[in-house]
């Protein structure tokens, strides 16, 4: 088994995560984007210890998706927050904070 | 099979911060309502005052502990000494309840709706939040972890255990709470989206290595067994994440709105803390793991440290609120640590402790003084309220200059010594134009903290002046402690500096 295809896989989807946080103007969609960007990250994770044939990379991917659980937890409750504020979950609403 | 053997003695001071934590969230739900902020703030405290013993009878330990996972060595316990210090002052600056009327500096609750009916009954009954303890708990166990991970697994773990529970203190601010909640949002967004690059930083430079612990990689980079585009991909975007926690130029973009937004108490808390905390696990990575690539992460380092330095001493120049300015003085300050962290070797380690400890101590006592010049809206953070105020409250107004003079580096404050000290180190690792820049970014930064010095001392004072909050014993021993070491770390850096050097060296 090649590893490559599952790594470009990867690489695709952390772009693709990556592109959606920077472009994306909802902050949930944003969330969601970060999100693809750590599955990605396990998706890497779990392709490199099947090539290299240990299990350092598989037990991280678990650990990442209880970090990611924790987190949803915590970015939930913020956007959640805002929106009840303003009635709009956009990233470029909340721009109090300039310069 | 054999359960992994942990060595609970070395882990001890981590393990009473999390333990507390964990009581916290208990007393959270179980503890009747008036007895929870006085339980939750002593109990805050004597876990942090236990954990600081831990720390100081375990000096001198040198054990690679969990399996490998967490080593204890002396940057470790150093940096892990330095944290709990700060966590204390921060917490006491938390626990202070005379300057606003009946609370504290969070808001009675966070869920409710800023303005609201339900928010005006709670502030009438006084309602008091103490989610805030547990929270700040755990933060202190993440960044206890922090500069002690030993393999790329932990230091992802500790890295989100320390960011999560900072998120939410950011939104928790009892004035301007929809600054607060945007400030929040900002950096949870871009905090994530920064753990989420250096999370796939470290597959990759494990995909290089096959392995996660530290020693290991720079084994597998002496060998030079696996690929190396995956391990320079790797270690960029792992340098991604850590330069974002430090607030590194070009990813600083999160720190001045964070730092204004934020209840001042958590500001300094995390000005000090997530940096010492984020240096430290920097230094062990780039020093321990990829030691041997130095040639090729130096020149990014020295370009990162260029633009920092800059951008902290330029921009900070046009900033009217006094909290921005002092963001952006936090950023010029990691430029600083940077010029000595591209020096790669043990004065530099060393230097980089000593400078974190007094940029900890003037940070977190500058952030307190700003709670305690306030007007009807809460804190007046506004350069041009602070016109006059060493004619009004010299006391104040001088600890707040002291603290300045610390940030400019002007000899007799800590800052000198510290800067000194970093310089020095560059110098010796070949460092030199790095340093000239330095040391002209700190000419042009300390222009700013001049400038409010004057505005204080020289100005008459505004029409509408603020008014100076008497504070609580609390507020007064924490910037007491903070100045009172400002000062004697630069009168007598001696010792600190001797302890520096000689827990400089790292564990493999």
């Amino acid at each position: 088994m090649s590893p490559t295809p599952f790594l470009v896989l990867s690489a695709i989807l952390f772009t693709i995560g990556g592109a959606g946080v920077l472009l994306r103007r909802n902050a949930l969609v944003a969330f969601m984007s970060v999100e693809l960007m750590l599955n990605a990250a396990n998706l890497a994770f779990v392709t490199f210890a099947r090539m290299h044939g240990n299990l350092h990379g598989q037990i991280v991917a678990f650990f990442v998706m209880v970090v990611a659980a924790a987190e949803v937890v915590v970015g939930l409750a913020i956007i959640v927050t805002i929106f009840r504020t303003r009635r709009s979950a956009s990233v470029d609403d909340a721009s109090l904070l300039k310069l | 099979m054999n359960a992994p053997n942990l060595e609970y003695a070395e882990l001890a001071p981590l393990l009473t911060v999390f333990g507390a934590a964990v009581i916290g969230v208990l007393i959270e739900a179980f503890a009747p309502r008036r007895v929870r902020h006085p339980v939750q703030v002593a109990l805050a405290l004597l876990a942090l005052l236990a954990a600081l013993v831990q720390v100081i009878l375990l000096a001198g330990t040198e054990v690679v502990g969990a399996v490998g996972a967490v080593v204890i060595d002396g940057p470790a316990l150093f940096l892990q000494g330095t944290i709990l210090v700060m966590s204390i002052i921060s917490i006491a600056f938390f626990a202070e309840r005379r300057l606003e009327s009946g609370g504290d500096a969070f808001a009675p609750s966070a869920s409710t709706l800023p303005g609201g009916e339900e928010e005006k009954v709670l502030v009438r009954q006084k309602r008091l939040q103490t989610e805030v303890y547990p929270l700040t708990m755990f933060a202190i166990t993440g960044m206890l972890l922090f500069p002690a991970a030993n393999d790329l697994l932990v230091m992802f773990v500790a890295l989100e255990v320390l960011s999560l529970p900072l998120y939410l203190l950011c939104g928790m601010a009892r004035r301007r709470r929809l600054l607060s909640q945007e400030a929040a949002l900002k950096y949870f967004l871009l905090g994530a989206f920064s753990s989420a690059i250096f999370l796939f930083g470290a597959a990759f430079v494990y995909g290089f290595a096959g392995t996660l612990r530290f020693s290991e990689i720079s084994e597998a980079l002496t060998a030079q067994i696996g690929q190396e585009e995956l391990l320079l991909t790797g270690v960029g975007l792992m340098a991604v994440g850590l330069l974002f926690k430090v607030g590194a130029v070009p990813f600083h973009s999160w720190t001045p709105d964070v730092y204004q937004g934020a209840p001042t108490p958590v500001t300094g808390f995390m000005a000090a803390c997530t940096k010492i905390a984020a240096f430290g696990a920097m230094v062990r990575l780039f020093y321990v793991a990829f030691g041997g690539l130095r040639t090729d992460w130096q020149p990014m380092l020295w370009a990162v440290a260029i633009a920092t330095m800059a951008v902290g001493a330029i921009v900070g120049l046009t900033q009217t609120d006094i909290k921005r300015m002092l963001a952006y003085s936090s950023i010029a300050h990691a430029g600083f640590v940077l010029t000595a962290l591209v020096a790669a070797d043990e004065t530099a380690t060393a230097a980089i402790l000593f400078y974190l400890a007094t940029y900890g101590f003037a940070t977190v006592g500058a952030f307190a003084v700003v709670t305690l010049v306030r007007d009807s809206g809460g804190e007046a953070t506004h350069l041009a309220k602070w016109t006059g105020l060493g004619k009004r409250a010299p006391i104040l107004a001088g600890t707040f200059a002291l603290f300045l003079l610390a940030f400019a580096g002007i000899p007799m404050t800590s800052g000198f010594v510290g800067k000194l000290a970093v310089f020095t180190a560059a110098v010796d690792g070949g460092a030199t134009p790095l340093v000239v820049i330095g040391v002209v970014a700190s000419a042009v930064a300390a222009f700013y903290y001049v400038r409010v010095i004057v505005l204080m001392f020289f100005s008459e004072p505004a029409a509408e002046s603020p008014s100076i909050a008497v504070p609580s014993v609390w507020t007064t021993v924490g910037i007491t402690l903070g100045a009172a070491a400002t000062l004697l770390l630069g009168l007598v850096p001696g010792p600190l500096l001797d302890l520096a050097q000689a827990a400089a060296t790292f564990v493999r």
